[in-house]
């Protein structure tokens, strides 16, 4: 069969990403027609800027989900390879590809091992999506769970805290990600030990978190603290506890899923370099918000400490916590590509954009299509992120 | 001020230790230890040998003893084999075991030997750095100018067309990670297959296949536009946008301010407003942020010292980090810790300096 | 142009409108205003905030920003229309010729520029003079507006001055160039009465001096009488009424300027006997405003179907000078009958001493150097010695302005702070060492607070509702939720807010309607004591005797002992029982109201009694205008903490003032100063304020 031309790629990879675009109108119409009545996500649509931003994270974020767990979208497999496709240029037929009931071109071509270039970058988009925001969100409750009593009392904790975080924040990042995102620490089980530790932020978080709004009514609180904590406390033994590992608390059959170790060692130091930015900034939003006088109302009727910090200073510090968290999701892209870039943690037939990117890049003055589109994919998403947070920023700062 | 530097410094050396013993730690974990003996010594060494040649080497002192001995504040380690033979941290082809002194660490100036490029650590570093000199210096050159124009011209009249236009550049330059952008520049300026090279070639306007260098190793012995343009520019704009948003928000900030209304309203003209009033309190935060940025851009250099096969600072760490060159490793952090510890400082200070109300009180 | 060959008037504004672009809608900000300012003449310009006054002002500076818009009507300064004008003839006349005066002294001076280099910009702009020359001019100016040193105060940054230094520096930029017209923005608002009173007398014989025709922008009568020749009163973007200052102020012709007089306390007024008339309902905000007249639907004369169809024009008084009034009725109100007083309350009976405090002492230790840590450790006095007693349903004010403890005080008392020394009793027990997490619930809820701010007072991000049901949780009251939802209607209706705004969120609320929020959170516990800490200051004039009404109301239900804390002495005059004026953080006079509004006073009591604008043309007061700012807690002066400022200092023999504090003195039965003036100087004091009529 002869290649395809340009136009048919473009149109084939339209109609493939068919099932996105359903999603994405979708979203647009629903959120559209109520935007009056959703707060700050409505008033995102007033802003260009925003919506342009909502839109390409949208469209990766459904892209990874359907492309990902659903398996759609996708052309081939994105580890299989096909012999004679290497390097081959977009829009390549396969050979054989109806016995064998495979899609019959390459829409963008082969990579170096003959594996289809499109496919990989839409799974690619599904490591990035399960990896990215979730490791955001850990940063976000470590540097909440400290940076909120830094601000709040001031004083020897503040100081130290922040000695801790200016430490980590003076740590070269590729340099950390070289010493921690290693075979050999892995066997040590460091990244573990590090998981179990970071990991517990959430549950110490929301454990103090209904306390301090409970602790008045006992009869509802203990139930509910017993429910959250059973569930939580379930989630984190079976994150952190892997059979065979270091860490094997939960035996076999109570641990829910595994977490394989090259992920979680990628994930613990990503959320690790992300979380002393998080903690000065949100020191610094307590630091402020403390002096309010409904601050010290709350001081002059007596409420806890973390009451105040959860539920008068944390509440009114969301404007800006929102809108670092979706720059900060952006940032978590690129130092995952990063970390791919430089072949650390990840397996190395992992699809991953950053990875791809590397393979891509040692041939790229002869052969660019397997390097260009993850390295477009990860900018229109970072940008998308970018530009989203741009618009809450402006909209959340109007009237 | 004085007591404010005297406590920054003492700061700074502390973290500096923090940060070097954690290094340390991280470096001298068992299995990387284990990695070190079989690929310096053989790589079928059982346990025992593994064990022994470690010994040999001092490598099996309790943590902080061996960090002492490498820091210079404990004496260095002595080993007597069986046939009488002494090897020692600080005996070498210079010093036998009479003549060699009892502390020898960095404190003393020696760094160890690199085991990656069997050379001393300080010779192989103060020649990457040399290189990795030039590439900063360009780069800071290119980024700080470009970052503080846009970022002022933008800010200057919020919500104009220059605004909107500057910011989306800026936007745009920062969700670009040097990675991605590096690619897209080499694809678009320096292949000789795409881009605009070929056409360029084609008509006659260069006479080189590629417009400009793909790879900046000829760069190391002389810098010219063609093979140095790419790799700053890749660095620098990621660094760029970033500046740029900060000197914007800051102008915009200003330039909303009641004192810029006052002079607005003395009849002081619109960029007389700009140059005499606002660009110096718009510059305040911006500098802090170029400053803090030095260590960012580190990262970058990692980054596109690998893509560009630059061999400088950055791809020593690699190197070093990929082998477990121990001792070269250490080199690196304690030489990047330095320049971040260092910015910090100078950042402080300026920040302290430009920023009057904070001088004098 | 030359600066004198014209005679006319200075500025006339002809039917102007201004109306800002949102997104959704159009809003007026300004309708059909007109005004004229003669040479020399002082124009002031009175509302409660949003009515439009500082959107006039910088109409006529051109200044509206990139929103506004003048829709109509014109604004001519010395016969030249602004609105015509290019940006390079407004920039001539800008700073040359019209100059602004605005609120904040610290924003409006460029923190990185030294003070000389922003005086001598504007003649170097304008005149083109050589800095020699200009820095000449500024230094005569900065002599003009009576700063000490003029030279060391031209090479200082703004921030090494104190708030009413930078004030006189804004004054002395504005007078660089010897403008035709001055606007000034509210200017004193941010500084202290005493602070203040200095100000005002400055601008007026400058204004003098340099014939300077003034528009002074302001939400206080009483300034404007102090300061001005006539007078325009603004509601809602529309001016309502406006004439001469006598003729405004005793033959007031609008139904709003009437309401506004009664709603502010005079000297005269009394809780009891004569209370404060409060103005009904709310301000309404632009895109809401009424048809016909935006003041019908909370006015006394309104007449359903004149008062609410079509516009209503200004209308000339005749007999009176150029005075003028918005109203359909004016002409038929009977603008001399007097008030119908709802009922005269009675004075409630005072009970037992609920809160005495005996020597009570708060010293802080703080770095004297904040940013560089480290170095010496200064004690900071922030209240010393300080002594009284509370009693139940008794309201005790607590006067004093910027840095004399009282804030520490509140701070003490509620326990988020512990004493250094003395002793805080409540019912007889001791209380000044317990932190607030140590007392028991019944302590915290019996002493609580209303804070100043009410756009600070309530957690934007938690309905009204959560709000006081959280109070009552931490309370202990009620036994479930649906009780304490009960009780929180209950307690909203004892702030006279609907019960709906239980599910309201604080951003829906005015300013006055989050102080009645703050006021009913407070009583959740049925505390004993309230700290009022300047509860109505920021709000409108016409919302402020609403507020107060009702605080005093519920204490007089709830038998409440009420600490009230304030710098105006209006309406601690109107309020309290007794009085305790602060200074520096001592105690320097305390009595019975009446005690303290007449002599013997101390020094400070008749200089802050003299500082405040009171608004009404039969007072006569003794103009007592203090030297200086108030010395810095930090670096107290030795001796008494007053005498850097007083005036009477040459009658105290020995230098004494400088050398001790004095002691408490009694003069009459609860009555007590802190001042080593003896008996006789004392008893020649004279009343400060004067009632014309007597």
């Amino acid at each position: 069969m002869e290649p395809l031309s340009w136009g048919a790629i473009i149109t084939r990879i339209f109609l493939q990403f068919g099932p996105v675009w359903i999603a994405l109108i979708a979203t647009f119409a629903l959120s559209i027609a109520y935007k009056r009545k959703l707060g700050l996500y409505g008033k995102l649509f007033d802003s260009t800027i925003g919506m342009i931003g909502f839109a390409l994270v949208m469209f990766w974020v459904f892209t990874a989900i359907i492309g990902g767990p659903l398996d759609m979208i996708v052309t081939h497999d994105a580890l299989t390879q096909i012999s004679g496709l290497k390097n081959k240029t977009p829009g390549i037929a396969v050979p054989g590809a109806e016995e064998k009931e495979l899609y019959s071109y390459y829409l963008l071509g082969g990579d170096n091992l003959a594996r289809d270039v499109f496919s990989r970058m839409v799974k690619g988009s599904w490591v990035v999506v399960a990896i990215a925001p979730l490791a955001t969100v850990f940063a976000f409750m470590v540097g909440i769970t400290l940076g909120l009593p830094a601000g709040y009392f001031g004083g020897k904790l503040d100081t130290l805290l922040s000695f801790f975080a200016n430490l980590i924040l003076a740590f070269p990042v590729i340099l950390l990600f070289y010493l921690l995102v290693t075979p050999e620490i892995v066997e040590t089980g460091i990244p573990s030990y590090m998981a179990a530790v970071l990991f517990i932020f959430p549950l110490i978080f929301a454990a103090v978190l209904l306390n301090s709004r409970y602790h008045t009514q006992p009869r509802i609180r203990t139930p509910m603290m017993i429910g959250v904590l059973v569930v939580l406390g379930w989630l984190y033994l079976s994150t952190i506890s892997e059979v065979g590992s270091k860490i094997a608390v939960l035996p076999a059959y109570l641990d829910g899923f595994d977490v394989p170790g090259g992920i979680l060692v990628v994930f613990v130091s990503v959320v690790f370099v992300n979380s002393p930015t998080v903690f000065r900034i949100v020191r610094s939003l307590a630091m402020d918000i403390k002096t309010r006088d409904y601050v010290a109302a709350a001081q002059t009727r007596g409420e806890g400490a973390w009451y105040i910090m959860l539920w008068e200073i944390l509440p009114n510090a969301r404007g800006p916590l929102i809108v670092d968290f979706c720059l900060r999701i952006g940032y978590t892209t690129i130092l995952l590509g990063t970390l791919g870039f430089f072949g650390l943690g990840l397996p190395p037939e992992s699809p991953d954009w950053g990875s791809t990117i590397n393979e891509g890049r040692k041939l790229l003055s002869i052969y660019l299509h397997p390097a260009l589109p993850p390295a477009l994919a990860l900018l229109s998403l970072v940008l998308g992120l970018n530009l989203l947070a741009d618009g809450l920023r402006e909209e959340s700062l109007r009237d | 001020m004085k007591q404010f530097i005297l406590r920054r410094l003492g700061t700074m050396v502390l973290t500096a230790l923090c940060l070097t013993f954690i290094v340390f730690v991280l470096t001298n974990l068992a299995p990387n230890l284990e990695k070190v003996a079989k690929n310096q010594g053989n790589a079928r060494m059982n346990d025992q040998e593994v064990h022994s040649w470690l010994e040999k080497r001092g490598y099996l002192a309790p943590l902080p003893i061996k960090y002492g001995q490498w820091l210079g504040v404990l004496p260095g380690y002595t080993h007597q084999a069986d046939d009488g033979v002494i090897t020692g941290r600080c005996i070498n082809k210079d010093n036998t075991a009479q003549t060699a002194p009892t502390f020898c660490g960095v404190l003393q100036g020696h760094w160890g030997i690199s085991t990656v490029f069997r050379k001393s650590v300080s010779s192989v570093i103060s020649e990457r750095l040399a290189l990795t000199g030039w590439l900063m210096m360009w780069v800071m050159i290119v980024m700080v100018p470009g970052a503080l124009i846009i970022g002022v011209f933008a800010g200057m009249r919020e919500g104009s067309r220059t605004d909107r236009s500057l910011s989306t550049v800026s936007i745009l330059t920062t969700a670009t990670p040097e990675y991605v952008s590096g690619v897209i520049f080499i694809a678009l300026l320096a292949s000789s297959k795409f881009g605009i090279s070929p056409l360029l070639h084609e008509w006659g306007w260069i006479e080189t296949k590629t417009l400009f260098k793909g790879t900046a190793t000829s760069a190391m012995k002389e810098i010219t536009f063609i093979n140095f343009f790419l790799p700053v520019i890749t660095i620098a704009l990621y660094g760029m946008g970033y500046i740029a948003r900060m000197t914007r928000a800051s102008m915009t900030e200003v330039m909303t301010a009641q004192y810029i209304r006052t002079a607005r309203l003395k009849g002081v003209s619109f960029p007389a407003v700009v140059m005499k009033h606002a660009l110096r309190n718009a510059l305040i935060a911006p500098f802090t942020v170029i400053m803090l940025q030095i260590p960012w851009l580190l990262n970058g250099v990692v980054i596109v010292e690998t893509l560009f096969n630059y061999k400088g600072f950055g791809w020593t760490l690699v190197q070093a980090a990929g082998n477990n060159d121990i001792e070269l490793l250490l080199g690196v952090s304690v030489v990047s810790v330095v320049v971040v510890l260092v910015t910090q400082l100078i950042s402080d200070i300026g920040y302290v300096y430009l920023n009057p109300r904070i001088r004098i009180s | 142009m030359t600066k004198s060959d014209y005679d006319g008037p200075i500025l006339e504004i002809d039917k102007l409108s201004i109306s800002f672009f949102t997104r959704l809608r159009e809003i007026p900000a300004v309708m059909d205003f007109s005004c004229v300012v003669q040479p020399g003449e002082a124009m002031g310009l009175v509302g409660e905030s949003g009515c439009g006054k500082s959107t006039v002002a910088l109409g006529v500076m051109q200044d509206l920003g990139v929103n506004g818009r003048i829709v109509g009507g014109s604004i001519k300064f010395k016969g030249r229309d602004l609105n015509a004008m290019s940006q390079e003839e407004l920039r001539a006349i800008r700073g040359s010729e019209i100059a602004m005066i605005y609120q904040e002294p610290m924003a409006s001076l460029n923190p990185a520029m030294k003070i000389g280099r922003q005086l001598m910009e504007v003649p170097m702009i304008h005149e083109g003079t050589s800095a020699a020359e200009a820095y000449k001019m500024a230094l005569e100016v900065v002599t003009d507006v009576k700063l000490p040193d003029p030279e060391r105060i031209l090479k200082s940054f703004p921030h090494q001055l104190s708030g009413g230094q930078q004030q006189r520096i804004v004054i002395a930029m504005a007078l660089m160039s010897k403008p035709a017209l001055l606007i000034l923005d509210e200017p004193t608002t941010a500084l202290d009465v005493t602070v203040e009173a200095g100000i005002v007398q400055l601008v007026k014989a400058l204004g003098k001096k340099y014939g300077t025709s003034m528009l002074f922008i302001s939400h206080n009568l009483g300034l404007v009488l102090e300061t001005c020749d006539r007078i325009c009163v603004m509601y809602s973007g529309e001016a309502v009424e406006t004439g001469s200052i006598e003729d405004v102020f005793d033959k007031m012709q609008h139904p709003y300027t009437q309401a506004l007089f009664r709603s502010i306390p005079l000297p005269g007024a009394d809780k009891n006997t004569h209370p404060l008339v409060a103005i009904p309902g709310n301000f309404p905000l632009p895109h809401e405003r009424p048809k016909g007249c935006n003041f019908g639907p909370r006015c006394d004369y309104f007449e359903s179907g004149r008062c609410d169809t079509g516009d209503v024009r200004m209308d000339e008084i005749e007999g009176d000078d150029r005075h003028g009034s918005r109203c359909v009725k004016f002409r038929e109100i009977d603008w001399d009958a007097p008030i119908t007083v709802s009922e005269a309350k009675e004075k409630a009976e005072i009970g037992e001493v609920v809160l005495k405090m005996d020597n009570l002492k708060k010293y802080y230790e703080v770095a004297a150097n904040a940013l560089f840590g480290g170095g010496d450790k200064k004690v900071v006095k922030a209240n010393e010695t300080l002594s009284f007693e509370a009693r139940e349903s008794e309201t005790l004010a607590i006067v004093g302005e910027s840095g004399c403890g009282k804030s520490t005080f509140a701070k003490v008392l509620m326990g988020l702070e512990t004493a250094t020394d003395g002793e805080i009793l409540l019912d007889g027990n001791n209380i000044q060492d317990i932190p607030i997490q140590d007392r028991g619930t019944d302590i915290v809820s019996s002493i609580q607070m209303v804070f100043q701010n009410p756009f600070d007072t309530l957690n934007p991000s938690m309905t009204v509702g959560r709000q006081i049901v959280r109070a009552l949780e931490i309370f202990g009251i009620g036994d479930n939720d649906a009780d304490r939802q009960q009780r929180t209607l209950e307690l909203l209706d004892l702030v006279k807010l609907p019960r709906e705004f239980a599910e309201r969120m604080p951003r829906q609320l005015s300013g006055g309607q989050k102080q009645r929020v703050g006021i009913a959170r407070a009583f959740a516990g049925g505390a004993r004591i309230v700290v009022a800490d300047e509860p109505v200051s920021a709000l409108d004039v016409s919302v402020q005797a609403a507020v107060t009404d009702l605080l005093m109301e519920i204490q007089r239900e709830e038998k409440t002992t009420l600490l009230f804390i304030s710098h105006d002495l209006s309406i601690v005059r109107y309020l309290a029982d007794r009085v305790m004026v602060m200074y520096l953080g001592h105690v320097v006079e305390m009595g019975d109201t009446d005690q303290v509004f007449s002599p013997p006073y101390h020094p400070y009591t008749e200089a802050l009694l003299s500082a405040v604008p009171i608004a009404d043309t039969s007072v006569e007061k003794q103009q007592i205008v203090l030297e200086g700012d108030i010395p810095s807690a930090m670096n107290p002066p030795p001796g008494c903490p007053f005498q850097t400022r007083c005036r009477w200092k040459g009658d105290v023999a020995d230098g004494l003032c400088d050398k001790d504090v004095p002691p408490m003195r009694t003069l009459a039965n609860g009555h007590e100063i802190k001042c080593h003036l003896p008996e006789d100087v004392l008893a020649r004091m004279e009343p400060v304020i004067k009632m014309a009529a007597e």
